[in-house]
């Protein structure tokens, strides 16, 4: 298999980013290419990049509460066509919004302390996914 | 990477369609059987669009230029295409594509589409596919098309082939590093250009890069100097003029110019042919080692047979 594509990046205000470099360059080690941003995206331009890179999977790291934005995000990526991506969250989410984020699509939500050998293996396994539905 | 490409993906890539022209890319990258005959099927609609290479060492600015460029085509109505190579772990096969983070300024505009690729072990400053995701955004229709290389010292001059303009970013104060990268990057540039040139060593940096073009002769074009503030906008206006004039005074030496052509052939065949090599297995193939090993056979005649034995294969696979 092809290396996953995976973006890894931020919507919303919160600017702490340490969280997403950490499982950037674990993912890059783990042999994945990884399109990287800084925090502040807007969705709109998420899309587009998702859009113009073809990644497989896109990460959303969130600390303070921009996980309630991930809904508008799946509804975006709905939009244009892109539900195949899939995108999983890490960060500060509370029991109640996990629920509420795989309703809305969300493949895996990843919570403090999860194994950064198990978030590689969750990529691994969504990627293969997907490809194998679009082969 | 997703969704092979099938019928009506050329229409789709045509039209510009942007979906299917990033899965079309995919394939290419992955060099995929669809992606092979559509790249085939591709032919007839290149040519159309100018194709800048941006090289140049780490940190000398690439992609902040490169974002500043794209806002001068914008402002000129032009739509831009940008393909940047980020290098790829020799150990791990991953890699960070953070070049398209320095042009988050335009990314999201109608009128640009950016792709990153990992140069996946490829030499020369780019990645095996890089050329032919240009040819897919050329048919796509877009009117300027960026290739940025990795950072690139003296040999990762492979984007001179595809490129009809060659740009090489220096930064200031390199000093030594200026001396060096003489005998490499800086022979295939059209333009050289000095950014962040509000540092102070910008000044003597232009002054050397001036006089080793003088030494040189040139038939036709004589490579320009340009200095910029790519942060700032600074002489990026200038700078996209002096592609334009290049690319007037220049269209007999375009990247489909039969010379190019030859030699792009010739470094993707020997390309293919050292994959289908390293990737023999077998009983004839070890003892083609072993022969060698043992002093019973000279590497010349020991190649010919490698690569008779990789054809082989090749018409079997």
């Amino acid at each position: 298999m092809h290396p996953p594509k995976v973006l890894v990046t931020k919507i919303g205000l919160d600017g702490h980013d340490r969280g997403s470099r950490v499982v950037a360059s674990f993912l890059r080690d783990a042999g994945m290419e990884v399109v990287y941003t800084p925090p502040w995206q807007d969705i709109a331009a998420v899309v587009k990049l998702a859009m113009e890179e073809d990644v497989d999977v896109i990460g959303v790291s969130s600390l303070a509460t921009d996980h309630l934005i991930v809904p508008k995000l799946m509804r975006a990526l709905g939009a244009a066509g892109l539900e195949d991506i899939a995108v999983i969250v890490g960060g500060i989410v509370p029991d109640a919004d996990e629920a509420m984020l795989l309703e809305a699509g969300v493949a895996r939500v990843f919570h403090p302390g999860s194994a950064l050998e198990e978030i590689a293996a969750e990529v691994v396994r969504l990627t293969s996914a997907r490809r194998a539905v679009n082969a | 990477m997703s969704a092979e490409p099938g019928a009506g993906t050329l229409a789709a890539v045509l039209a510009g369609e942007r979906r299917a022209l990033a899965r079309a890319m995919s394939a290419v990258e992955n060099e995929t059987a669809a992606g092979r005959a559509l790249l085939g099927e591709l032919q007839p609609h290149l040519g159309r669009a100018r194709v800048l290479g941006v090289t140049g060492p780490p940190g000398a600015g690439k992609s902040t230029l490169v974002n500043a460029l794209i806002g001068a085509w914008l402002a000129r109505g032009a739509s831009v295409g940008v393909v940047a190579v980020d290098p790829s772990s020799p150990f791990s096969g991953g890699a960070i594509l953070g070049d398209r983070i320095r042009m988050g300024e335009h990314q999201a505009h109608e009128r640009v589409f950016i792709r990153s690729l990992a140069s996946r072990g490829h030499g020369g400053g780019l990645s095996r596919t890089a050329a032919r995701v240009v040819d897919l955004l050329d048919a796509a229709g877009y009117d300027q098309i960026i290739v940025e290389t990795v950072g690139a010292g003296q040999s990762e001059v492979e984007v001179a082939e595809i490129a009809d303009t060659r740009m090489v970013v220096c930064p200031p104060g390199l000093g030594d590093e200026v001396q060096a990268l003489k005998a490499g990057i800086l022979e295939i540039a059209d333009i050289l250009v000095v950014n962040k040139a509000d540092l102070p060593q910008a000044e003597r940096t232009e002054r050397e890069l001036l006089a080793m073009l003088s030494l040189r002769h040139y038939d036709g074009w004589t490579p320009q100097v340009v200095r910029t503030v790519a942060t700032r906008g600074e002489g990026v206006a200038e700078l996209a003029d002096l592609v334009a004039r290049h690319g007037a005074a220049c269209a007999s030496q375009r990247r489909s110019h039969g010379g190019r052509v030859r030699r792009l052939i010739a470094a993707s065949a020997a390309d293919w042919l050292k994959r289908r090599i390293e990737n023999l297995d077998g009983a004839e193939f070890e003892q083609l080692c072993t022969l060698v090993q043992r002093g019973e056979l000279d590497y010349a005649s020991a190649d010919l047979r490698a690569a008779e034995l990789a054809l082989r294969a090749g018409k079997n696979a």
